[in-house]
């Protein structure tokens, strides 16, 4: 139990602090976020923006460690002491969050007519009648390559599951480079560089996902299963010691050019921009054959919100109509290349690879990650069960049906509409 | 009549600071736990009595209790080795450092003991670093010797992962015991090793027949230090596995598993009722071991006055 002159006392002494830091007329708004690495960008590129043009606020970005973030988050609006925008987790973390009145609902906003239906599905409630934050990007999954790398040894950028691995085992007989880098230490590589990557090609995209939340299809259907045997073959393809091997280990031996291929998401771009020495270029997932539908994963990543509880509903509101305009979708796309704006208009990038990225929303089917709608708002919890099954898969310890079965079975346990 | 005693008022005085703050850190918060796992929340998000229905959900859904008897299990197993390999090598580095022929005793004394002192997250990652298959040292140093085929990567595979991290939580914590027994070893008195010397006890058998038994109610503390150090463990998993205690739960203790559910881990959701169910039943366990060793080992160990 909270009580109330303890929640005012910390509001109050939140607010006194803060207005005592910038000038008394200014009113000061702060961010929450998980993005600790775009820092920079919002100091340097993005706050300086919206600040000419809204004299009079000023605004702090204060992230946290994102495997903290949700936690520190909770901590923070339970006692009041949270900032006024509120950066939102895709779907459950942030529903949650409104149905509890921690988010004000933002239906109201003028921007929101910029963003598509799809694109506000991931904070919106299940039946969309009210939108909690104002969508920001969505990331792509894919592969990455070292072009330098597929040159020297005379490989075509494969479009076809049979001439992925034909290009893997060419790459795996020359010997200089390890095929592809990812090791299943951290196990979300797995699941959802691996499974959530390929995955939508066989499950038909919006199509799959949308029957499994209706109940209408299976995890253990063969569409579902058949990722994992993919991802069954990936391991005599991986470095020596996989298992052991961690998402920074899997970064480096990509950027040092000791890999050839890495499975992606578009959030590494400007990462690899600055650490990779090679030319590289981007594939989408293979398709089993040629001339087949392909699909991606262009999964709503991150949207921002507003505190419930902000004393500057007002400069909260101007902020966030302004993080709804093209103008920042501009903006932040070309700052932070791979996290794809998902304003309706248009964007122009600069950043090839991004550019890459982003043209196969022309010519393949966008969905978003099969487990994160509806389907892990349960225990046990399939989105974290996927991790385990997936890299248990790549290692061999377990079979794709029985990993799909016991997918199924833990779904089904608390879900209805697979209990039919 | 006597005149009635005046109340000592020095006494509640000065045991004040200590109970009200032990008692505002730990016994509210334990309590509060307690209280806290006998609620829930019901679909109507109202937190209502339970009674002891998160108990029965632990212990009886197949998920949950499978969770929870990995949990145990490995932790068992974690507290196992500590057992057989931290204090029977703190014991004989103790014994070792009391000789009084060992030159640079006090250096060895501190190397061995500056482990204990590093923080868990170090110890975490320089380990990590250590056995990594890519960048790691483990790997090039047993190439050294000629035995690259003894190298897996332990961290990664299920059958190695739980037992490698006990042994690196042993490396860390073995001064502990070293410098336990080794204090008591000094404090045995000369008079009684000399006349054990006079009787033609010397060498290995004046330690098993002299110096071990005097030395058996500092072994017991240890053991019990262990036992609860053992199973509120945490940190070293945390940082080298993550909440997810991998590859597939193998490495997944008491500590994890109460820290996933309770504070939610990626897309789950944190559940403080369910987390202090685990946390209560944690403290049980705790409870009953250390009862167990005060009623039935304590009592029987023989104390000698000298």
């Amino acid at each position: 139990m909270q009580s109330r002159p303890l929640r005012i006392a910390l509001l109050t002494s939140t607010l006194l602090a803060s207005a005592f830091a910038a000038h008394a007329e200014d009113v000061t708004l702060t961010i929450e976020s998980w993005r600790n690495d775009d820092l920079s960008i919002w100091q340097d590129k993005l706050i300086p923006a919206f600040e000419a043009s809204h004299p009079g606020v000023k605004v702090v970005f204060a992230p946290s460690a994102p495997t903290e973030y949700n936690a520190a988050l909770n901590s923070k609006l339970d006692a009041g002491s949270a900032g006024d925008l509120i950066t939102c987790r895709p779907f459950d973390a942030s529903l949650e969050l409104y149905n509890k009145g921690k988010l004000t609902d933002l239906s109201g906003l003028a921007a929101m007519a910029n963003f598509s239906d799809v694109a506000k599905s991931a904070w919106s409630t299940d039946d969309g009648k009210a939108t909690f934050c104002v969508p920001m990007a969505s990331v792509i999954h894919g592969f990455i390559y070292n072009k330098d790398a597929f040159d020297a040894l005379g490989i075509a950028v494969p479009t076809t599951q049979a001439e992925f691995y034909a290009a893997l085992d060419k790459i795996k007989a020359d010997g200089t480079y390890i095929p592809m880098a990812m090791g299943t230490n951290d196990q979300w590589e797995a699941a959802t560089m691996g499974y959530q990557n390929i995955g939508p090609n066989y499950w038909k995209g919006e199509e799959g996902r949308l029957a499994l939340i209706k109940g209408e299809q299976k995890l253990t259907d063969p569409q579902w299963v058949a990722p994992f045997t993919e991802l069954a073959k990936w391991k005599d393809y991986l470095g020596d010691g996989f298992e052991a091997q961690t998402y920074p280990d899997s970064q480096n031996l990509f950027t040092l050019g000791r890999a050839a291929i890495y499975p992606a998401g578009s959030w590494e771009i400007s990462g690899f921009n600055t650490q990779a020495q090679f030319k590289m270029g981007a594939f989408p997932p293979p398709v089993q054959n040629a001339g087949d539908d392909c699909y991606i994963s262009d999964h709503t990543d991150i949207a921002i919100g507003m505190n419930a509880a902000s004393p500057h509903s007002d400069q909260a509101k101007a902020f966030l109509e302004w993080v709804g305009s093209p103008e920042f979708a501009t903006l932040y796309a070309n700052a932070l290349p791979g996290f794809f704006s998902l304003n309706s208009t248009p964007v122009k990038m600069e950043d090839p690879l991004a550019q890459e990225f982003v043209s196969w929303r022309e010519k393949c089917k966008s969905t978003i990650r099969s487990t994160y709608q509806i389907l892990s708002r349960g225990t046990p919890n399939l989105e974290n069960e996927t991790w385990t099954a997936s890299a248990n898969v790549i290692k061999g310890t377990e079979t794709p049906e029985a990993a799909a079965a016991k997918l199924q079975e833990g779904l089904a346990s608390w879900y209805a509409p697979q209990q039919k | 009549m006597a005149a009635r005693k005046p109340i000592r008022w020095h006494i509640p005085v000065f045991l004040a600071p200590a109970v009200l703050v032990y008692t505002a850190i730990m016994i509210v918060p334990l309590f509060g736990t307690l209280n806290l796992s006998l609620f829930s929340v019901n679909d109507a998000r109202e937190t209502v009595f339970a009674g002891l229905d998160n108990f029965r959900t632990l212990f009886t859904d197949p998920r949950w209790s499978a969770s929870f008897w990995n949990a145990l299990k490995n932790n068992t197993w974690f507290f196992i080795i500590h057992m057989l390999v931290q204090n029977p090598i703190g014991i004989l580095l103790a014994a070792l450092l009391s000789s009084p022929r060992l030159r640079m005793a006090a250096f060895y004394r501190t190397a061995i003991f500056i482990p204990t002192i590093l923080s868990f997250v170090i110890v975490g990652f320089v380990w990590k670093l250590i056995l990594s298959p890519i960048w790691g040292i483990a790997p090039g140093m047993l190439d050294a010797i000629g035995l690259k085929s003894l190298f897996a990567p332990w961290l990664g595979k299920e059958q190695y992962a739980l037992t490698t991290l006990a042994l690196v939580s042993v490396w860390q914590f073995i001064g502990i015991p070293m410098m336990l027994i080794y204090a008591a070893l000094l404090s045995i008195p000369d008079e009684v090793l000399e006349a054990a010397e006079m009787d033609g006890i010397t060498g290995a058998s004046q330690f098993w027949k002299i110096k071990l038994p005097l030395i058996l109610p500092s072994i017991g503390i240890i053991s019990i230090l262990t036992f609860v150090g053992n199973f509120n463990a945490f940190d070293l998993i945390y940082v080298a596995q993550g909440a997810l205690a991998g590859p597939n739960f193998s490495t997944d203790i008491l500590g994890t598993f109460l820290y996933r559910t309770f504070f939610g881990f990626q897309l789950q959701l944190g559940d403080p009722h369910m987390g202090a169910t685990i946390a209560t039943a944690m403290f049980f366990i705790i409870l009953v071991g250390v009862c167990f060793y005060l009623f039935t080992i304590q009592t029987r160990l023989r104390r000698y006055q000298f």
